[in-house]
C-alpha cells in the first residue's frame, strides 16, 4: 500500500526531468502503474494493515489500513486521476506533477488510519489544488484559487485543533485511530470536538453554508482539476464524518442537537444546491451546485445512523464520483470544441455529436438516480435508511431527486436535444477514440453498480458495521 | 597561561574570531577567496562543536562558560544561519559592488558574541557576547555605504539596539545588588528562598525580560525590525531575523529556565502580552504590506509570537517547540530572505510571472513560503504544530485558538506572494542573480525543509536531549 502513495510521488518528481514532448506519456504510464496497483489490491486479503515508524516522539505512525471503504475510494482516486490526465493532453509537466502529488495526497487520506497522518494528507492537497487552479483554470482562476485556499485551510486549523484537543483528552499519547477509540470522553468534550472537526471536514464537503467556494473553483479549475475536486477530493469530508467523528465520538454522533442539525443543513444542502441548479446559465456551475446538493444526500445519509443509510452514503459517495467526474470530463470535450460554458452557446449538439450525446444521457440519468445505473441504488439505499431513521427527512429529500431530474433534463435539452441554434455547433467532430476511451470505463462502473450492485455493498457492509458497533453498542 | 579546559569552553568562539581577524587583513582582487575562508572558519566551528558534546558539563572560567547540549544546539543553529547568510551573500555583493572582506569577518565576529550569549552562564560574559553580536550587526545592517536607507536602517538600530542594552544590563545590576553574585549558580541559589512575588525581584526581571525581547523583536518592541530588516543588506537580514534571535531566545531561556524560574509569576504576564501582541501586530501589519522584505519581517515579528507561545505554555513539550521552531525558522526564514536576495526588486508586485519565467525560483520560493504558513508537509508545520499541543496539553486553549486564527491569517499574505508568481509575466520581467554559494545554500534549506517535514522525528530527538 505504500507503494500506491510513494508511485505517485516520485512519478511527480520525475516528470520533472523528463523530456516535455514525452511529459503526457510518462504522466500516463505512471498513472495507469498506481492503478495496477490499486487493481491488485482487490484480490488481497482485506483488511490489510501496514505499519512503519515514523515521529515515535509525539507518538505518530505511518500507518497504513485497507478495507473495504478504503479500497473503494482507492480505486475511484487512481481511476480517476487516470482518466484526468488522459483528457489533459499537451500540458506542462508541473501541471502533471502536481495532478500526481493531488492524487498521492488522497491516497493518504483514504488509507491513513493515524490522525496526524490522516491531517498531514488532508492538507497537503490543498498546495497541488491551489497551482492546478491558480495557473491552468479560467478567466478568474486567482480568486477563485485563492478562495478555495483559504476557505478550506481554516477548516483545516479547525480540525487540527479537534484533533489535538482528542489527543490530550483520551490520555492515551497516540493518534492511531484505533487504539484512540478505546477512550471515553465525557459528552460536553465530545460535543466541543465534534464541532472543531466539523468545521474541517463540513467545508471540505461542501455543506451548506460553507459550499460558496466551490462553485467558483469548479468553475474555474481546468477539466482535470474539477474532476479530481468533485470525484475524490469532496469525498475527504464525508469520509472524515465516517473514519473518525462517528467511531470516535459516538456520545456527540447520537446526539438528538447534533444529528438534527446536520440533518436539516443536509436537507438545505439539497433543496438549495438543486434550486440553484434550476437558474444557472453556466454548464460546469451548474455541476458544481449539483455536487452539492448530491453530496447532501451523503452526509444525511450518514447521520440516519443506521447501517442502511451509512452503507447507502458510503455508495452514494463513489456513485457521484463516476457520474460527476464523468459530467465534468463531458464539459470538458465539449469545452475544447467551442471554448465557452455557457449553456445557451449549445443546442442540438445530437445531431453534430451523436456519441457525446449518448454518453452525456446517461451520466445524466446515472447522476439523477435512473434504475439500473448507479445513482439509483445509492440514493435509494439512503432513502430507506433515512426513512427508518426520520421518516420526514426522506419526505424532504424525495423534493431533491424531483429537482436534480428537473435541471438535469433541461440542462440536456438546452444543450443536446432540438433543433441547431448556433453554426458553430453544425461541424463540431464527435467523440475520438481517446475521449471514448475515458468516457468507457466510467459507463462501465456506472452500470455495473446500477445492474450487479452486491460486490460492492459487501466491501462496505463489513466496516460499516464496525461503525454502527460504535455507535449502537 | 589559560588552562586547557577554559580554552576548549571556548574554542568554537576563539576559532570565529581568529578567523575574522585574519579576513580583516586580506586583500585580494576576485573576492572568491572571502567566502570560501569563512566556509573553512565556520567548518572548524562546527568541529570544535562537535567534539565539545562529548565534554557535556564542562565549566570554563570558573563558571562563566558551560558546555552542554542546550548550548550546542543553539550554536548549531547560528552556525547554520551564518553559513547560509554568508554564502548566499556573495554575488549580491558583488552586484551592490560592496564585496570586502569586513562583511565576512563581521558576520564571524557576530556569531563569536553569539556563542558566548548562548553558552555563557555569568551575567557580564552574557552581556559582553550580547554586545559583540549587536555591534557587529549595527555595522553589517549599514554596510551598503552608498544606500541611505542602509545606512538609516543602520543608525535606527544602533540607537534602539543602545537602549534594550542598557536596560538590560539595569536588570543585571540589580539582580547583581540582589544576589552578590553573577554566576547564575551562585545567584540561583541565592534566590532560592525569596519568594516568587517578590516586588524587588521584579525589578530585576522585567528590565532583563523587556530588554531580550527587543533584541528578539517582539511586539510592542518591535518597531526597529521592519527598518532595519528593510534597510540592511538582504544577506544581512536573513542572518540578523534568524540566528540574532535564536541567540538571543537562547539567553533568555538560560535565565529563565535557570536563575528565573522561580519567579515564574513575574515574567508570565509580560511574556504572554509579548506573545499575543506579536501575533496580532506581525500577522495583520503583514496583510497589508506592498513590499515583500517588510512583508517577511512583519511575518517574522509573528513568528516570534508562535515561539514565545511556547513559554507560556511553559511545559516540556512547549520548550522542546521553541528550540523545533527556532531551528526550523532558522531554515526557512534564511531561505525567504536568500531568494529575495537574489532577485534585484522586492516588491510583491514584482514578483508577477515568475513561475513562468524562472520556474525553479519560483519552486523554492513556493516551499518556503508553504512552510512558513506551516502547511503540511513542510518543517513549518511541524514546529507550528508542535507549539499547539504544547499550548494544548498546558490547558492554554484561549491562545491555541488565537494562534490558529493567525495561521489562517498568515496564508493569506503569504498566499499573495504564490498569487503573483502564477499571474501572467509582464514584457519586462524581474533578473535574478544568483551564484553557485546561493544555489548550495538555498538548495540545502529547501530540501531541509522538506524533509524534516516528512521526517521531524531527527530535529524531535535532537530537541529533546538538548534540553536534558
Amino acid at each position: 500500500m505504500t507503494l500506491l502513495i510513494v508511485i505517485p510521488i516520485l512519478g511527480a518528481l520525475a516528470l520533472l526531468v523528463v523530456p516535455k514532448r514525452f511529459a503526457w506519456q510518462a504522466a500516463i504510464a505512471i498513472a495507469l502503474a498506481a492503478f495496477g496497483q490499486g487493481l491488485a489490491l482487490i484480490g488481497g486479503p482485506l483488511p490489510l494493515t501496514e505499519r512503519h515508524t515514523w515521529i515515535p516522539s509525539i507518538g505518530a505512525q505511518f500507518l497504513l489500513h485497507l478495507d473495504g471503504i478504503s479500497l473503494l475510494f482507492v480505486l475511484l482516486t487512481t481511476l480517476m486521476s487516470l482518466l484526468g490526465i488522459l483528457a489533459s493532453p499537451k500540458m506542462p509537466r508541473l501541471f502533471y506533477a502536481m495532478l500526481l502529488l493531488l492524487e498521492a495526497g488522497c491516497l493518504g487520506v483514504f488509507l491513513a488510519q493515524d490522525l496526524l497522518l490522516f491531517f498531514v494528507c488532508f492538507e497537503a492537497v490543498l498546495v497541488p489544488m491551489y497551482f492546478l487552479i491558480g495557473i491552468w483554470g479560467a478567466e478568474q482562476r486567482q480568486y477563485a484559487a485563492f478562495k478555495f485556499f483559504l476557505y478550506t485551510a481554516v477548516g483545516s486549523v479547525s480540525l487540527l485543533v479537534g484533533i489535538l484537543a482528542f489527543y490530550f483528552q483520551s490520555g492515551l499519547g497516540t493518534f492511531e485511530l484505533p487504539v484512540l477509540l478505546n477512550a471515553s470522553l465525557p459528552l460536553a468534550t465530545e460535543r466541543l470536538i465534534f464541532w472543531a472537526l466539523f468545521l474541517g471536514f463540513a467545508i471540505k464537503i461542501p455543506m451548506f453554508p460553507f459550499h460558496t467556494w466551490l462553485p467558483d473553483a469548479h468553475t474555474q479549475a481546468p477539466t482535470a482539476g474539477s474532476v479530481m475536486l468533485a470525484a475524490v477530493m469532496l469525498k475527504m469530508g464525508t469520509y472524515g464524518f465516517l473514519r473518525i467523528s462517528l467511531p470516535m465520538l459516538p456520545k456527540a454522533s447520537i446526539d438528538g442537537t447534533i444529528v438534527q442539525t446536520l440533518g436539516i443543513l443536509s436537507l438545505i444542502a439539497i433543496l438549495y444546491g438543486g434550486l440553484i441548479c434550476l437558474v444557472q446559465k453556466d454548464w460546469k456551475r451548474l455541476i458544481a451546485y449539483s455536487s452539492v446538493s448530491h453530496l447532501g444526500f451523503c452526509t444525511l445519509g450518514l447521520f440516519s445512523l443506521n447501517s442502511t443509510g451509512i452503507t447507502g452514503s458510503v455508495l452514494q459517495q463513489i456513485n457521484h464520483g463516476i457520474s460527476t467526474g464523468l459530467l465534468f470530463l463531458l464539459v470538458g470535450f465539449a469545452y475544447e470544441r467551442r471554448h465557452t460554458r455557457r449553456i445557451d452557446a449549445y443546442g442540438g449538439l445530437g445531431k453534430s455529436m451523436p456519441g457525446f450525446t449518448l454518453v452525456f444521457g446517461t451520466a445524466m440519468l446515472s447522476s439523477i438516480g435512473l434504475p439500473l445505473l448507479n445513482g439509483f441504488i445509492g440514493e435509494f439505499t439512503i432513502l430507506r435508511g433515512v426513512y427508518l431513521a426520520h421518516p420526514w427527512w426522506a419526505g424532504v429529500a424525495i423534493i431533491g431527486i424531483v429537482l436534480s431530474a428537473a435541471y438535469m433534463l433541461s440542462l440536456y435539452r438546452h444543450t443536446v436535444l432540438g433543433p441547431i441554434t448556433h453554426e458553430e455547433n453544425r461541424h463540431l467532430p464527435d467523440l475520438s477514440l481517446r475521449e471514448w476511451a475515458i468516457s468507457a470505463p466510467l459507463i462501465g462502473w456506472a452500470i455495473w453498480i446500477g445492474v450487479r450492485p452486491d460486490w460492492h455493498f459487501h466491501l462496505i457492509e463489513g466496516p460499516v458495521e464496525q461503525i454502527m458497533g460504535r455507535l449502537r453498542p | 597561561m589559560i588552562p586547557m579546559n577554559d580554552f576548549f569552553s571556548v574554542m568554537p568562539a576563539a576559532v570565529l574570531a581568529l578567523f575574522g581577524c585574519a579576513l580583516l587583513l586580506m586583500r585580494f582582487d576576485g573576492g572568491r577567496v572571502y567566502p570560501l575562508f569563512l566556509v573553512v572558519g565556520e567548518l572548524l566551528a562546527a568541529l570544535g562543536l562537535w567534539r565539545q558534546s562529548d565534554y557535556i558539563g564542562l565549566v570554563g572560567f570558573q563558571g562563566s562558560i558551560l558546555v552542554d547540549r542546550f548550548g550546542i544546539f543553539f550554536n548549531a543553529i547560528c552556525l547554520a544561519a551564518a553559513l547560509l547568510a554568508a554564502l548566499g551573500a556573495y554575488r549580491y555583493l558583488e552586484t551592490q559592488e560592496e564585496n570586502h572582506p569586513e562583511f565576512y569577518s563581521l558576520i564571524l565576529f557576530a556569531q563569536s558574541g553569539m556563542y558566548l550569549m548562548v553558552s555563557g552562564t555569568e551575567l557580564i560574559t552574557v552581556f559582553i557576547g550580547l554586545e559583540i553580536t549587536a555591534v557587529s550587526f549595527y555595522v553589517l545592517t549599514g554596510f551598503l555605504r552608498a544606500n541611505p536607507r542602509s545606512n538609516e536602517a543602520a543608525l535606527k538600530y544602533l540607537l534602539l539596539g543602545a537602549f534594550s542594552s542598557g536596560l538590560l544590563l539595569y536588570g543585571f545590576s540589580i539582580l547583581y545588588g540582589l544576589t552578590g553574585s553573577t554566576r547564575y549558580l551562585t545567584i540561583t541559589s541565592m534566590l532560592v528562598n525569596r519568594l516568587s512575588t517578590d516586588p524587588l525581584m521584579l525589578l530585576a526581571i522585567l528590565p532583563i525580560v523587556i530588554g531580550l525581547l527587543f533584541k528578539v523583536a517582539a511586539a510592542p518592541l518591535h518597531m526597529w525590525a521592519p527598518d532595519a530588516y528593510e534597510g540592511a543588506p538582504t544577506p544581512v537580514t536573513a542572518y540578523l531575523a534568524t540566528a540574532s534571535k535564536a541567540a538571543a531566545f537562547g539567553m533568555l531561556l538560560r535565565l529563565i529556565l535557570g536563575p528565573l524560574h522561580q519567579f515564574r509569576p513575574g515574567w508570565e504576564a509580560v511574556i504572554g502580552f509579548a506573545a499575543f501582541a506579536s501575533l496580532t501586530v506581525g500577522n495583520l501589519a503583514a496583510l497589508t504590506q506592498s513590499n515583500a522584505r517588510r512583508l517577511l519581517a512583519y511575518s517574522s515579528i509573528g513568528h516570534v509570537g508562535y515561539i514565545l507561545l511556547g513559554l507560556v505554555a511553559g511545559n516540556q513539550t512547549g520548550i522542546e517547540g521553541m528550540l523545533l521552531y527556532l531551528l526550523v525558522y532558522t531554515l526557512m526564514t534564511t531561505g525567504a530572505f536568500l531568494l529575495l536576495a537574489a532577485l534585484e526588486r522586492e516588491g510583491v508586485d514584482d514578483f508577477r510571472g515568475l513561475l513562468y519565467t524562472h520556474p525553479a525560483v519560483a519552486l523554492l520560493m513556493i516551499v518556503f513560503l508553504v512552510s512558513l504558513a506551516g502547511l503540511p508537509p513542510t518543517a513549518g508545520f511541524i514546529a507550528k504544530y508542535t507549539i499547539f499541543l504544547a499550548l494544548i496539553q498546558a490547558r492554554q486553549y484561549w491562545y491555541a485558538v488565537i494562534a490558529a486564527l493567525y495561521v489562517a491569517v498568515s496564508l493569506y499574505y503569504y498566499f499573495r506572494i504564490v498569487r503573483e508568481m502564477t499571474r501572467k509575466p509582464e514584457p519586462a520581467s524581474i533578473s535574478v542573480q544568483i551564484s553557485t554559494g546561493w544555489r548550495a545554500a538555498v538548495g540545502v534549506t529547501a530540501i531541509l525543509t522538506l524533509g524534516l517535514g516528512l521526517n521531524p522525528e531527527p530535529i524531535f530527538a535532537w530537541a529533546r536531549s538538548a534540553l536534558k
